[in-house]
This record gives C-alpha cells, sequence and structure tokens, in this order.
C-alpha cells in the first residue's frame, strides 16, 4: 500500500475498449491522390459543376501548401500519396430505408459502443445521421424536423438538392485555403452533414452525428455545414469513435457554422478515436477545423469539445464574432494519456461592436501525454467595448506528463476588456488521500476529482452527452489501480 | 479499540516515531501533546495510511485487525476518521457528494444498504446543526473558499455524519478563535459515547478547556515520555516543554 506518482500513472493506464473491426466489405479506392482522385469523388456523388470546380481549385492551392509545423506535437511525415480518399459500405446502391434495413453487422457495431440506434431513438428524441465510413446510411427524424422546415442531411444530399443553399454558405467560413488540412479537405471532402434552420425555427430536437473511421488506412473527411437563419437556435452534437488499427489514420475534417441575426448554434462534440497504445503505437491523427461565424447583431455561437482520443489533436474551434452584440463561447476539455499529444483551444476575433467571448480550458495530462492549449483572442479597430474572459486550467497526473499554454492576445482597441486566468495544478496525493480518508476507493477518488475539475465545461453539454463524457473520463483514468 | 507497539516510522529516511506504544480503550478520550517535531502529526497520519510514511517496525492493531495491512479507505470503513490539520480543497466536488460517497461506501462495506437522496438529507440536516454550518455549505465545492474556521468546522460536520467508532483530531483546534473552538469542541463532545474512542493531538492545552480528555500523553522525541490525567497538560501549559525534552533527552 504505497502509491506514490509512479503509481498514478498506471491508474490512467488502460486497454481501449472500442477496439474492433466491423466486417464490412468496402469499396475503397487504391492508395494516391492526384486531379483523378479529386474528379472521381465528385462523379461518384453526382454533384453540381460548381463543386467540382471548387475541389480542383482547393486541391491545386493545397499542392502548394506546407504541412503546418507550429503546432506543440511530433510525429513522422504524413505520406499523402500512401492514403486511400475513399470507401463506402458496399450496398451503396440500395440505401435502407429504415433501421430494420440497415446492416445487423452495423448496428452491432454501434451497440458494441453502447450507442444502439433504436435505444438512441426511443431515448431522447435525438435525430441521427449515422456516418458509417464515408456513406451516411441511417437518417432517421427526417419527418419531424421537415415539418418546422429544419433540413438535415448528409452534404452530398443537399448539394444536390439544396445547392444554392449550400453554394451561398459552403466555404464561407473556412475558405477551400485558409489552412493545409482544410485545403485537402476541401479537394477531398467524401461525407458529413448539412444542417439549415430556417427563420425564426427553435430546432424540436438535438441533432447528432456519430462517425466512425472503419476501413484500413482510409482517411476520413467530412465536411460540416450548418446554417441558424434569423432568430433560430439548434444544438448539434458530434460523437467520435474508431476500431483499434495498427496504423495511423489522418482525420482532417472541416466544420463551418453561420449564425445570423439573434440566431443561436451550440455544437457539442465527445471524441475517443482510438489514441495509440501505451507506445504511441497507431491511433488517429485528428487535424481539424472548426470555425464559426456569427454573421448578425446578438448571434451566438457556442462550442463545447471532450476530446479523450486520437494520438494527436490539432484542433481549434473559432468564432468570428462579426454581428454587433454577438457572443462566442469555448468550452473544452481535453484528455490526454500514454503517448497522446494535443494542440487545442481556439480563435475569438472580435470585429463588430459590443461583442464577448469565453473561453473556459481543462487540459488532462496522464502517463506521457502532452496537453497544449493555443488561445488566440483577437479585437480588431472596430470592436468597441469587445469582452473577453479567458480560464485554462491544467490538472497533471504523474511526473512524466505536460502541459504547456500558449495564450495569444491582439488588441488593437482601447476599450476592450481582457481577462485570462491561468492555473496548473498536480492531481494532488493529498486531495486523493483526503478522499480516501472519506471512505472513498481510489478509482473513484480519481474519478471524482477529476469530474469535478472538469464540472465547468459538463454542464455545458446536453444531459445525455454529460453522461456520456463522463463514463469516457472514467474510462481513461481508472483501471490500472496498483 | 486501539493498540499501538512500539511503532517506528520514517519519512524521507529520518526516523519520527521511535517505538511508540499507546492503547485506547473505548469509549476513552486521549490528548497527544508535544513540541513542534516531536513526531504529533506523524502519529495521526500513520493510523489513517497515508502516503509517505514508511514503517520500520512494530504494530497497529485496531478492533483486533492489523490496520497497517488496510488500505485508507478501508480503514475508514472500518471506523478511523481522520479530521485534517489542512483540510484539502477539491474544486468542482459538491462538499455532499464527497460525503455521500464516503458515507454509502462504507454502508456497503458493513452490508448495510445505501441510503437514499431523502434518508441522507434529513441524516445531513440533522448533524449540520451541531456545527452550526449554513447549508449552503453542503452544496459549496469541497473547502474552497472556506475560511480555516469553516474547513475546521467541515471537519467536525464529517466527523458527525460517517460516526466513526475512532476519530483522530490533528490540531483542530489550530487557527481557531475562540467561538469556532467552542462550536468544534461542542461537536466532538455531542459524539463522545461509551463505543467511541478519541484521539486530540494539539500543541495547545486550550482545546482541553472545552473537551476534557481522559488521558494526556506528552510525545518527545518520538516516543511518549508521559502520560497523566488532564492535570498534565496544565502542567505543561504553565511550564512548557522544556523539562519533558531534557528529561527526554536524559533517558534516550
Amino acid at each position: 500500500m504505497n502509491t506514490s506518482v509512479k503509481e498514478l500513472g498506471d491508474l490512467v493506464g488502460r486497454d481501449y475498449k472500442e477496439g474492433f473491426v466491423t466486417d464490412i466489405e468496402s469499396d475503397t479506392l487504391p492508395p494516391g491522390l492526384d486531379e483523378s482522385v479529386v474528379r472521381f469523388l465528385s462523379a461518384n456523388k453526382s454533384e453540381p459543376q460548381f463543386v467540382l470546380d471548387w475541389r480542383l481549385d482547393a486541391f491545386r492551392r493545397w499542392q502548394e501548401m506546407d504541412q503546418p509545423d507550429w503546432a506543440h506535437v511530433h510525429y513522422a511525415p504524413i505520406d499523402y500519396q500512401g492514403i486511400s480518399y475513399y470507401s463506402a459500405p458496399k450496398r451503396d446502391e440500395d440505401r435502407p430505408q429504415s433501421l430494420d434495413e440497415v446492416d445487423p453487422k452495423l448496428l452491432e457495431t454501434y451497440e458494441k459502443l453502447g450507442i444502439p440506434l433504436e435505444e438512441q431513438k426511443a431515448l431522447a428524441g435525438v435525430a441521427v445521421d449515422a456516418v458509417f465510413d464515408s456513406v451516411s446510411v441511417a437518417t432517421t427524424f427526417k419527418d419531424k424536423l421537415a415539418k418546422v422546415g429544419v433540413i438535415f442531411c448528409p452534404l452530398s444530399e443537399a448539394l444536390i438538392n439544396h445547392p444554392d443553399l449550400v453554394r451561398k454558405y459552403l466555404g464561407s467560413v473556412v475558405p477551400a485555403t485558409d489552412n493545409f488540412y482544410a485545403a485537402l479537405n476541401s479537394a477531398v471532402f467524401t461525407e458529413g452533414s448539412f444542417v439549415y434552420i430556417p427563420k425564426g425555427v427553435r430546432c424540436p430536437m438535438e441533432l447528432s452525428t456519430y462517425f466512425r473511421i472503419n476501413a484500413l488506412n482510409t482517411g476520413q473527411f467530412e465536411r460540416t455545414l450548418i446554417v441558424a437563419d434569423e432568430g433560430s437556435y439548434v444544438s448539434y452534437l458530434e460523437g467520435c469513435t474508431a476500431p483499434m488499427r495498427d496504423e495511423n489514420q489522418l482525420h482532417a475534417a472541416v466544420v463551418e457554422l453561420v449564425a445570423l441575426k439573434d440566431a443561436e448554434i451550440k455544437y457539442s462534440t465527445v471524441q475517443n478515436w482510438y489514441p495509440g497504445d501505451e507506445e504511441g503505437r497507431g491511433g488517429i491523427y485528428n487535424f481539424v477545423t472548426k470555425r464559426g461565424a456569427c454573421r448578425g447583431e446578438n448571434a451566438k455561437i457556442s462550442w463545447t469539445q471532450v476530446e479523450t482520443g486520437s494520438a494527436i489533436t490539432w484542433k481549434y474551434p473559432s468564432v468570428l464574432l462579426e454581428g454587433n452584440g454577438s457572443v462566442g463561447e469555448f468550452y473544452s476539455v481535453a484528455l490526454t494519456n500514454n503517448c497522446q499529444q494535443a494542440d487545442t483551444g481556439t480563435k475569438m476575433i472580435h470585429i463588430g461592436e459590443d461583442t464577448s467571448s469565453t473561453i473556459i480550458s481543462k487540459g488532462i495530462s496522464a502517463g506521457r501525454g502532452q496537453n497544449a492549449y493555443r488561445g488566440l483572442v483577437k479585437v480588431l479597430k472596430g470592436a468597441k467595448n469587445a469582452r473577453n474572459y479567458s480560464q485554462c486550467d491544467s490538472l497533471l497526473m504523474g511526473d512524466r506528463c505536460g502541459a504547456h499554454t500558449f495564450p495569444y492576445v491582439e488588441v488593437k482597441n482601447p476599450t476592450a476588456t481582457i481577462e485570462h486566468e491561468a492555473s496548473t495544478s498536480k492531481i494532488g496525493e493529498d486531495q486523493l488521500f483526503y478522499c480516501r480518508q472519506r471512505g472513498l476507493a481510489e478509482e473513484d477518488a480519481v474519478s471524482m476529482i477529476v469530474n469535478g475539475f472538469c464540472k465547468e465545461v459538463f454542464r455545458e453539454l446536453p444531459m445525455e452527452f454529460a453522461v456520456e463524457a463522463q463514463k469516457l473520463l472514467g474510462i481513461s483514468l481508472e483501471g490500472a489501480v496498483g | 479499540m486501539l493498540k499501538i507497539s512500539d511503532l517506528r516510522v520514517a519519512v524521507d529516511g529520518k526516523t519520527i516515531l521511535n517505538g511508540l506504544s499507546l492503547e485506547v480503550g473505548t469509549g476513552e478520550v486521549h490528548a497527544i501533546m508535544g513540541p513542534n517535531g516531536s513526531g504529533k502529526s506523524t502519529l495521526a497520519n500513520v493510523v489513517a495510511g497515508r502516503d509517505g510514511y514508511e514503517v520500520l517496525g512494530g504494530t497497529v492493531e485496531f478492533k483486533g485487525k492489523d490496520l497497517l495491512d488496510l488500505d485508507p479507505e478501508v480503514r475508514a470503513h472500518e471506523g478511523v476518521f481522520l479530521a485534517f490539520q489542512y483540510p484539502v480543497e477539491i474544486p468542482g466536488v459538491a462538499n455532499i457528494a464527497l460525503l455521500k460517497e464516503g458515507l454509502n461506501a462504507a454502508r456497503r462495506y458493513r452490508g448495510e444498504p445505501e441510503l437514499d437522496a431523502l434518508d441522507f438529507l434529513k441524516l445531513v440536516r440533522e448533524k449540520i446543526k451541531l456545527v452550526e454550518m449554513k447549508e449552503e455549505f453542503l452544496y459549496r465545492s469541497v473547502n474552497e473558499g472556506f475560511s480555516g474556521g469553516e474547513k475546521k468546522r467541515n471537519e467536525i460536520f464529517q466527523m458527525a455524519m460517517l460516526e466513526p467508532s475512532l476519530s483522530l483530531l490533528d490540531e483542530t483546534d489550530s487557527g481557531l478563535d475562540i467561538d469556532a473552538l467552542k462550536i468544534v469542541a461542542g461537536g466532538v463532545n455531542s459524539l463522545r459515547s461509551q463505543d467511541r474512542s478519541v484521539i486530540l493531538v494539539t500543541h495547545y492545552q486550550r482545546l482541553l478547556d472545552y473537551i476534557v480528555p481522559d488521558y494526556v500523553h506528552v510525545l518527545a522525541e518520538g516516543r511518549i515520555v508521559q502520560s497523566g490525567d488532564k492535570d498534565l497538560a496544565l502542567k505543561l501549559e504553565a511550564e512548557g516543554y522544556g523539562w519533558i525534552e531534557e528529561s527526554a533527552g536524559a533517558a534516550a
């Protein structure tokens, strides 16, 4: 009975629970990327010409760009020609019209994850657009949403059925040439969701998509576009898991949010992709560009993320505060264990007057995990009376992990109010002992302390998601009590 | 209840307790006094099972069990409670959540059903009166932003909730003003009974005006060098620890 720093490290080691491979035959393009691949992807989805042109332009620009190297992460160079850019479940032609028609193996996969669609349907009235590799296979609650005019469908479908709407907003927040990974995504994106909430409509249910990376060596490049028209409201949940793999899998998604006047978008993510093994072999490279634009007065965009997976996370959900009085929020929990590396944070760009932003970031590092917060608060010249509050807390477990904070502040208007608070604490052996003296088992004590640390973020999550998030942290942190 | 025999303990290679023996009977209140660095807090922490203390020799028996063999939480379930000298802050964890987990873990250990929310709240409302704390404290994060006195009262409140058979109070009186001291003492006294024992670790005699001990022991150089009744505490108050240290030094 001598729990020490070393054993605290053991506490967080535990096998990845979601490690299994669903045995479904896939249509997969051979590895490699050139213009013909881009043309295939577009033709395969019968996309309008403007999308193909946009993809090709992005591809040409991408070829001239360099992979960013400023993040606090280290990994071997990625061979973009070694990746296959398309994989779809075999029976693409006859898409299931209801859950009964969905491949039972796929449903089995979800059940292993503890997220059976059946149960979810009944559970919370959540509409699920499940992305399995690159093709959407099940969409529910479409009727209910259609009644109030909400469009919630695969992006590929929206490009055909609502081309003008998509064209107006696609790439308007994250331009094709925004950065290396966004350009790659723009060229080869294969799936994703499109959401449009009409004027004055409060979306009657939480919208949810589960992404899953399954086929070996297949990068997944989703693209999500959510538009909330004037005075509307939507809460969107994104959850991700992937089966165990030996090779690194690249994931470069783009998410664009547009909130018009008086509209509000709440975007929540729980991500537990395969983080690699204890020695850092395998695991997902998660290089994501997420950005929202508050394009009208009093618009509000709120990002909440719980990141416990991936070998490398490179992700900065941001908000462009264009409309006067608009509000941006970022609530984040990022956990790195074993050899995981995370460089994550946000950018709040204050453009309009009386704009305000809140940043709450909680980083948890365990094992040899490296956790960096990178944030930018930028107040442009015209942004009178902008306000920002930032709080970055780091929790260290053991003595081989690291926490790093890179806050950037650029203020060009003297009326701005910027507050930044940061703290780093070690999961105290004192705290652990205190809880155990009161009767808690060591695992329960760790879980309670960590959940307490993350409380400000968890309370921003929708109820069912908060429960999942707590479970995930538990999975990552319990296990090997010595 | 508790039988400590020839206990020798080192911290970072330095011997702190050097052949300490102590027997505490059921229903008794013992005060352990002594100068700074004599090993008082070490004794309390070793009994409660804190890490970082290397037991070199000796035994600690609690209700006939080898206490040193048990995890801290099991000791707690068996009825050992430590009121911390420096209660720890745990941000984001509600006071009441920690207590409920702890209480129910002990009940499960004893094979009793867990308390439901209603019964738990009833118990909480009854016990919180003992320490004159407002109910809002229950919902605040454990010890976060509490004043020194509030932290100590919170310890006594937790003790009252968990109803331990052996309570170790580690300098619970330090940093308390007289009103807070009276409240803390009142809480402890209300728990005194035939089947509960208390060990008060203290530097000053002051606490013993309010919690009258059955026995007083003086700890010096890692051993108990003198035992007596409450009058010993008064003598220490009047004459200081110098004479004890001299005689301990002479004996060593």
